[in-house]
């Protein structure tokens, strides 16, 4: 007991607890990834990988192999520092904000008091992977791609800012495991409910905020139909044109990383997080590391249903083109959530009469 | 003993990152270096104890000022040879603007190290139940109100200024309407004429 609450005792506990997340959301992301192709692949009654594997579960190891073992190529012209480091801040930027994220009950790595400020900073730092592995390319079409890409996530980044602080509003904290932990009970108390049955009408702004979250998380992490950086038919792939092997892979696990947090954020923000969405009494009875794993089976329940939502969104929505694009954050997204801040904070302060 | 390594980590990221702003070949390696002093001036209000801040540094400063300084800079066709040349010629000036910014803050040091007024008497009260962004709001809502709020304005003002000197409208561009084309009906955009068979249609014939 004294030794797990020295200061070596709990760099050990802190060390191991990264290693296991890292490690879940890793090989989480491979089955994620073949699941992304199997449902895109339902959609156009096709079969989808089936040939590594039974029903090609092991596809993403082998592509793994396929792109570790490949020739890294560094164009002539290009900014080899610039070069090489721009996957790998992506990929770092990927995993460090999974940091605050609460699993279950007391399981989470760091549990800020500022832990949506932080994740906000993290994500907004995400273009620099993209901008930087854009200009170091030293070619056209990876710069263009850059330049579209930062535009997009900086626009997004305002309305995934505006509609956070709604829920900030609602729960009266930063804290996510404060924020989840009001969500408990009935299905009413989450957040996309309004956050509990005196505040029910509240859900005509909330609902419908945590629409627009989505949207612009599938803006944020350049996913279809807003994957304009890498929008093939006229930019070939962007700003991964000149990227081969590993630091292609570490682009692509970061993107799908960055996805993955974008389902767990909007489960925990608005969906209740662990919170099955009835009473949990039973679970009193339970021994504490049992409840837990229940609670974290709920989280992936809903981080999963979030998925599989924008998997198929991929499949059947065509490409904005730009112009829409920006239209939508600026001209729709942000006038919007800036009058459901308003809203919501009228409620908070002239109904809940909250100081 | 931790703190005071990271801090002086933090500190030598810092000052090395500064320096190399300045003295890097590439202007878009001297905002790559300015992001990294940014980044260990928030790691440095971390330990000081206001996450709040140094989150919004982080948010603010890197995350959207230092996007546009290098979209800036990575669009501008810089001649670097020009660029070393005014490094020796403005060498004395930005040494005597460093001479007397470091005196200030040794002046300001002694200050404090002998126990002047901003020794110990914080402004702000910490309090251990409120949080850092509770004490900020309630300081800023209440007591600065004014200068708050003269504030917003003022960034308003700057945001209409610069729409205004960007917007232009084209004359011959075409723009989309979107809810033009969600209105759009099938009973008046299309029209149904029926052809004998056998003789085809004419053009005279659809208008």
């Amino acid at each position: 007991m004294d030794f797990w609450s020295s200061p070596l005792g709990w760099t050990l506990i802190t060390a191991g607890g990264i290693l296991l997340v890292t490690v879940g959301i890793l090989i989480s992301l491979a089955f994620l990834l073949l699941a992304d192709r199997k449902i895109w692949a339902g959609v156009q009654l096709r079969k989808g990988p089936n040939v590594v594997g039974p029903f090609g579960l092991l596809q993403s190891f082998a592509d793994f192999f396929k792109f570790v073992l490949k020739e890294i190529v560094v164009p002539a012209g290009a900014d080899k520092v610039v070069f090489i480091l721009a996957p790998l801040i992506t990929f770092i930027l990927a995993f460090i904000a999974w940091a605050v994220i609460p699993f279950a009950p007391g399981w989470v790595i760091s549990d800020l008091n500022v832990g949506i400020l932080y994740i906000f900073a993290i994500s907004s730092l995400g273009v620099y992977g993209i901008i930087m592995g854009g200009w170091a390319s030293n070619s056209k079409y990876p710069f263009l791609g850059s330049l579209r890409s930062a535009a997009q996530m900086v626009s997004y980044e305002v309305s995934i800012g505006l509609i956070i602080v709604n829920v900030i509003l609602l729960a009266g904290t930063m804290n996510l495991t404060s924020i989840v932990t009001q969500q408990s009970g009935w299905i009413w108390n989450w957040n996309a409910f309004g956050g509990g049955l005196g505040s029910l009408p509240l859900i005509v702004i909330m609902f419908p905020m945590s629409i627009i979250f989505f949207i612009s998380a599938l803006a944020e992490t350049n996913r279809p139909p807003f994957d304009l950086p890498e929008a093939e038919s006229e930019l070939v792939a962007g700003y991964q044109v000149e990227y081969s092997s590993t630091p292609y892979l570490l682009f692509m696990i970061g993107e799908y990383a960055n996805i993955v947090f974008m389902c767990v954020l909007m489960s925990l923000l608005f969906f209740g997080g662990w919170h099955p969405g009835f009473p949990t009494d039973f679970l009193n009875g339970w021994p504490p590391i049992l409840a837990n794993l229940f609670y974290l089976a709920v989280l992936f329940a809903k981080t999963i249903f979030c998925f599989v939502m924008i998997a198929i969104v991929k499949a059947f929505v065509p490409r904005y083109r730009y112009d829409q694009l920006m239209r939508l954050g600026w001209k729709i997204f942000l006038p919007t959530s800036l009058v459901a801040v308003i809203v919501v904070s009228a409620w908070r302060v002239f109904v809940q009469g909250g100081a | 003993m931790i703190e005071a390594i990271a801090f002086y980590l933090l500190a030598i990221t810092a000052v090395f990152a500064g320096g190399a702003v300045v003295l890097s070949r590439s202007p878009v390696h001297s905002v790559l270096w300015l992001i990294l002093a940014f980044f260990a001036s928030a790691g440095l209000f971390v330990l000081l104890g206001a996450e709040f801040l140094a989150m919004l540094l982080v948010v603010v400063y890197v995350g959207a000022v230092a996007v546009l300084f290098l979209f800036v800079v990575m669009m501008l066709d810089v001649d670097f040879v020009k660029l070393r040349e005014g490094f020796t010629r403005y060498l004395p000036l930005a040494a005597i603007v460093a001479a007397i910014l470091l005196a200030e803050m040794i002046i300001v040091s002694l200050a404090v190290a002998s126990g002047g007024a901003a020794a110990g008497g914080q402004i702000v009260p910490a309090t251990a139940d409120a949080s850092n962004v509770e004490t900020i709001g309630r300081v800023l809502y209440t007591d600065y109100v004014y200068i708050f709020q003269a504030a917003g304005i003022v960034l308003l003002i700057a945001m209409i200024g610069a729409i205004v000197l960007t917007l232009r409208h084209k004359p011959h561009v075409r723009r989309q309407n979107p809810g033009d084309q969600i209105n759009r009906d099938r009973r008046t955009a299309v029209e149904i004429k029926s052809a004998e068979t056998g003789r085809g249609v004419s053009p005279e014939e659809l208008l």
